[in-house]
């Protein structure tokens, strides 16, 4: 496998939430609008890179039968990481998206992708597949984002596009978002087929 | 009073699976039959209460007077998956035929957001432990009315002739959606 398609099989071949299905409670927890979509894509992007890293990293030193609990530990310290600095530096985004930062830990994804890739690959590779699962993840919480955002409250981005009293509340609200993504994959199956 | 308001509100109108997301991989994963979704909820129910209630004495007894408050996202997460070890240790040696019954579910459970979700939530609440006891016995009743409603749907939903894209994962979200959009109709309640 070269090192292009490591980095890009994230977004389409085996992208974690439209055909994996992973991660799917912050998938449908926090897009009620795009930009907590992508704040949330981001912050898992960052503990799914670093904890690959650090994964690969120390692979040779971790007995195998305490692989699971050590992965955990790692995850959960980056998770805590940017819990804190969303805590100090976007104060807004870390209300909006509340409870659903420290479930990034239990969040299959990324303990996923430590055991099926950076426990078996070197640090390069690793940070790559990181950085590929994790773009490939918040692409798709970001378009899931845009679509609640703008048939529910007629914005994308914050940015207008036509009047709120027309928008669908339905989709901002919680059925809007399982019904949404229901179609959304619905979409991509068709597209991959054809 | 008090504890009838817990119970209805976290069970309906504050549904862990239909209204908060929590919980959602097993709530897809093993849906397809009525009687894995009762496996599950019996599993989920045990874990969750006493997860909840050692994390809440963690909290109490170690994070808060120590002052390490920000250990939190990383002790709980530990004891629960300690805990599920634990659980699965002592059933299988006291009780076979339970173990036989939830076994399979147990591994599953570490990675249950809505566990880990329960117990933060309860610190967040400042619930004191009775209250906790309660509201996460509630909100594992909720997930388990919402997963075996969900499986019974399902089970029918196997003979439906649907168009080819919207097989599998696609239907059953929107099936989901109309669940939860009942759901609301809870809302209010309290």
């Amino acid at each position: 496998m070269n090192k292009l398609s490591i980095f890009t099989k994230g977004f389409f071949k085996e992208n974690a939430v439209f055909t994996l299905l992973l991660g799917m409670c912050p998938t449908l927890g926090v897009t009620s609008s795009a930009i907590n979509g992508l704040g949330m894509g981001l912050a898992t992007t960052f503990v799914l890179i670093m904890s690959n890293i650090v994964v690969s990293l120390v692979k040779d030193v971790i007995p195998d039968k305490v692989r699971i609990p050590a992965f955990i530990v790692i995850i959960a310290s980056f998770v805590t990481v940017v819990e804190l600095l969303m805590q100090a530096y976007v104060p807004a985004l870390f209300e909006s998206l509340g409870l659903f930062i420290p479930l990034i830990v239990v969040n299959c994804i990324v303990l996923g992708r430590a055991e099926a890739f950076a426990s078996k690959n070197n640090v390069f590779y690793s940070f790559l597949d990181g950085a590929g699962m994790g773009l490939g993840f918040a692409m798709a919480l970001t378009m899931l984002g845009a679509i609640r955002e703008f048939l529910g409250s007629g914005k994308m981005f914050d940015l207008v596009i036509f009047p709120e009293q027309y928008g669908m509340l339905v989709f901002v609200l919680a059925p809007g978002a399982f019904i949404a993504l229901g179609y959304l994959i619905a979409v991509i199956n068709k597209l991959k087929k054809a | 009073m008090e504890y009838v308001l817990i119970f209805i509100s976290a069970i309906f109108v504050n549904n862990i699976v239909l209204a908060q997301f929590l919980g959602i991989c097993p709530f897809l994963g093993v849906s397809k039959k009525i009687s894995t979704g009762v496996g599950m909820t019996g599993a989920v129910t045990f874990v969750m209460v006493i997860a909840t209630i050692v994390t809440y004495l963690v909290q109490k007894f170690v994070l808060d007077p120590f002052d390490v408050a920000y250990l939190q996202t990383i002790s709980f997460i530990l004891v629960i998956a300690a805990l599920v070890q634990l659980v699965e240790i002592i059933l299988k040696k006291v009780s076979p035929p339970l173990y036989q019954a939830l076994g399979v579910f147990l591994p599953l459970i570490t990675t249950n957001c809505a566990i880990l979700g329960v117990a933060i939530m309860t610190i967040q609440k400042d619930l004191n432990l009775l209250q906790a006891v309660a509201f996460s016995t509630a909100t594992a009743i909720g997930f388990g009315l919402a997963l075996i409603i969900f499986a019974g749907i399902r089970e029918q939903l196997d003979l439906v002739d649907l168009p080819k894209g919207m097989k599998g994962t696609p239907i059953a979200l929107l099936v989901a959606g109309i669940l939860a959009l009942a759901f609301m109709g809870f809302a209010g309640l309290v």
